[in-house]
């Protein structure tokens, strides 16, 4: 009997589950994506197109021609989800039923949850770099910018890519040396966390670059407030930070059509998931892949890439009436540009924090540190993303659970 | 682990002052480790807090974040603030004698 697979979201996660279950299941399966729109952004080349490394035409590609022969494809908005009736009522009118739904509708950036944000300053002296028309901006206000005090403000996890802000002030430190203007900027990065990033060693190393590059860091602050005219953030128990321009990372939620979908999200609109198996906890014929997943894992494509593999093991065992694959370890892999044509690398899941050491083993890349190579990794990645990441191809030397070979554990030690 | 004595009750907590097993808690004890978390007198919104907190400690098994209790204890998060300065969902956790709310990565 035919079975019917429902794929909301066409982005990373929904494109690369689909591509990966239409090659495993037989054609008796129809697959179907659905997303509101044709174009793919990749997301990381968000991080560089402000400071001109990256062009907008080179991010974006058609959704459709991502999927392989076989998949069907809707462009409509999703409205919700009928998990009672099994049923996904579509913005256009149309209704889809499914045996299976594979939920991919990614995060939602929320800056109007910030009082103040998207007022008056909003894509003239308050940015965020995490669409396109925000990294466009930006771009244009990083190339006027002569002078003054810059802050990169992270208001609240859990965002995507949560090293992405921490790059963003590298490249900053670079971009105005190159222009020569570097001692005319200050660079402040402010944090919601107590530290640099969320697990101890990282964090360590991190604000210790920080430091080496003469960027100020303040933790523990919880914007309330940004006053885009007077050029200040407000925390919520009453400090401030002052600036002439400010990138700050809005709060994010899940997409919104999970959070008019009756009992499918949590608070937050993110779906509750089985972090080991991705069937979520809402139904037994509901799986979730990527940033939708409230799972304690980074919101990353290669954290969705890593799902990938798990996530079509179960859709398959679940049509097959067997128990699931409770192996998803949480395994993330980041780049961590960091300037000058360096980056670090930081590999990490569920139980074990980035320490540093080699990856994957230990004649591999450096973890932790600086290095040229790393930084030829992430420009890699960006083709590896279209050639071998969407069409659901495994990565060469990349597992899916994290080595453990190459890695210095001990010096997690007395961390948490 | 270290343990401490409230309401005349001794409870085992984490060097950071958390519960670690909430079933030794009880009302009484919250006053005592409000005062010591530099809270005064816990008035009947703080109260609606804590208890919020240790209904979805129960039901997931785990805390709610700022935001999250923001959007559903049915206390802004501008005033969750006010009750408890510095961080709301850590304090309250630690007052409703429940473990640290697990952060985000
Ligand atoms: C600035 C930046 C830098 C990043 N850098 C990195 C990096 O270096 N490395 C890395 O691994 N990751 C990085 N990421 C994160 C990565 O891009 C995401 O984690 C990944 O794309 C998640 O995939 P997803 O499928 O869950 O969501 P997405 O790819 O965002 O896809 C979600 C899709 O759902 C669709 N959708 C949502 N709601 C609806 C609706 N109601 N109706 C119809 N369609 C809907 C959207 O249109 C979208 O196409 C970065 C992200 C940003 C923003």
């Amino acid at each position: 009997m035919t079975k019917r697979i429902v794929i909301l979201g066409g982005g990373t996660g929904g494109t690369l589950a689909a591509n990966r279950l239409r090659r495993a299941l037989d054609t008796e399966c129809e697959i179907t994506v659905v997303d509101r729109d044709d174009d793919h952004v990749y997301q990381p080349g968000l991080l560089f197109l402000p400071f001109g490394l990256a062009h907008e035409d080179d991010l974006v590609r058609s959704r459709r021609r991502q999927l392989r022969e076989g998949i069907a494809y809707r462009d409509s908005g999703v409205d919700h989800v009928d998990v009672e009736a099994n049923v996904v009522h579509l913005a256009n009118g149309e209704v889809l039923g499914y045996d299976v739904l594979v939920i991919a509708t990614g995060a939602r950036l929320a800056p109007e949850e910030t009082e103040g944000l998207t007022g008056a300053g909003w894509l003239s002296r308050t940015f965020s770099f995490y669409d396109l028309p925000g990294a466009t901006a930006l771009a244009r206000a990083l190339r006027e910018f002569t002078g003054g005090r810059i802050v990169v403000n992270v208001v609240d996890l859990p965002i995507k890519c949560p090293v992405a802000p921490l790059e963003f002030c590298f490249l900053a430190d670079w971009y105005f040396h190159e222009r020569g203007i570097r001692d005319r900027v200050r660079l402040t990065y402010v944090t919601t966390l107590d530290g640099a990033f969320t697990t101890p060693v990282a964090a360590r190393s991190l604000a210790g670059m920080l430091q080496e590059k003469g960027i100020e860091l303040v933790t523990e602050f919880n914007t309330g407030e940004v006053d885009g005219e007077e050029g200040k953030l407000v925390s919520y128990d009453g400090r401030e930070v002052e600036f002439d321009l400010a990138v700050v990372v809005p709060v994010h939620g899940g997409a919104d059509c999970v959070e008019r979908s009756w009992g499918l999200g949590d608070a937050l609109g993110f779906v509750p998931t089985d972090e080991h198996t991705l069937q979520s906890e809402v139904r037994d014929n509901i799986f979730v892949i990527g940033d939708a997943a409230a799972v304690p894992t980074s919101k990353a494509g290669s954290v969705t890439h890593f799902e990938g593999e798990v996530l079509v093991r179960n859709v398959e065992r679940y049509l097959a009436g067997q128990e699931l694959d409770a192996s998803f370890d949480g395994h993330t892999n980041c780049f961590v540009e960091s300037g000058f044509g360096k980056a670090l690398l930081i590999d990490f899941n569920y139980d074990t924090e980035p320490v540093p050491g080699h990856y994957p083993t230990s004649v591999g890349l450096p973890l932790l540190k600086e290095s040229r190579l790393n930084h030829l990794g992430k420009l890699m990645f960006s083709w590896l993303y279209w050639h071998s990441l969407l069409p659901g191809r495994n990565l060469p030397g990349v597992s899916t659970a994290m080595p453990r070979a190459g890695k210095r554990f001990e010096v997690a030690q007395g961390g948490s | 682990m270290p343990t401490k004595l409230y309401a005349g009750t001794e409870v085992t907590v984490t060097d950071e002052g958390f519960f670690t097993d909430p079933g030794q808690w009880n009302e009484d004890m919250a006053p005592e480790i409000a005062r010591e978390a530099g809270i005064g007198d816990l008035s009947a919104r703080h109260w609606q807090v804590i208890e919020f907190m240790r209904t979805e400690f129960a039901e997931k098994g785990s805390g709610p974040t700022v935001r999250a209790l923001g959007k559903t204890s049915g206390v802004s998060v501008k005033e969750l603030y006010q009750l408890f300065p510095k961080g709301p969902a850590k304090l309250a956790a630690r007052i409703a004698g429940i473990p640290k709310p697990r952060g985000c990565i």
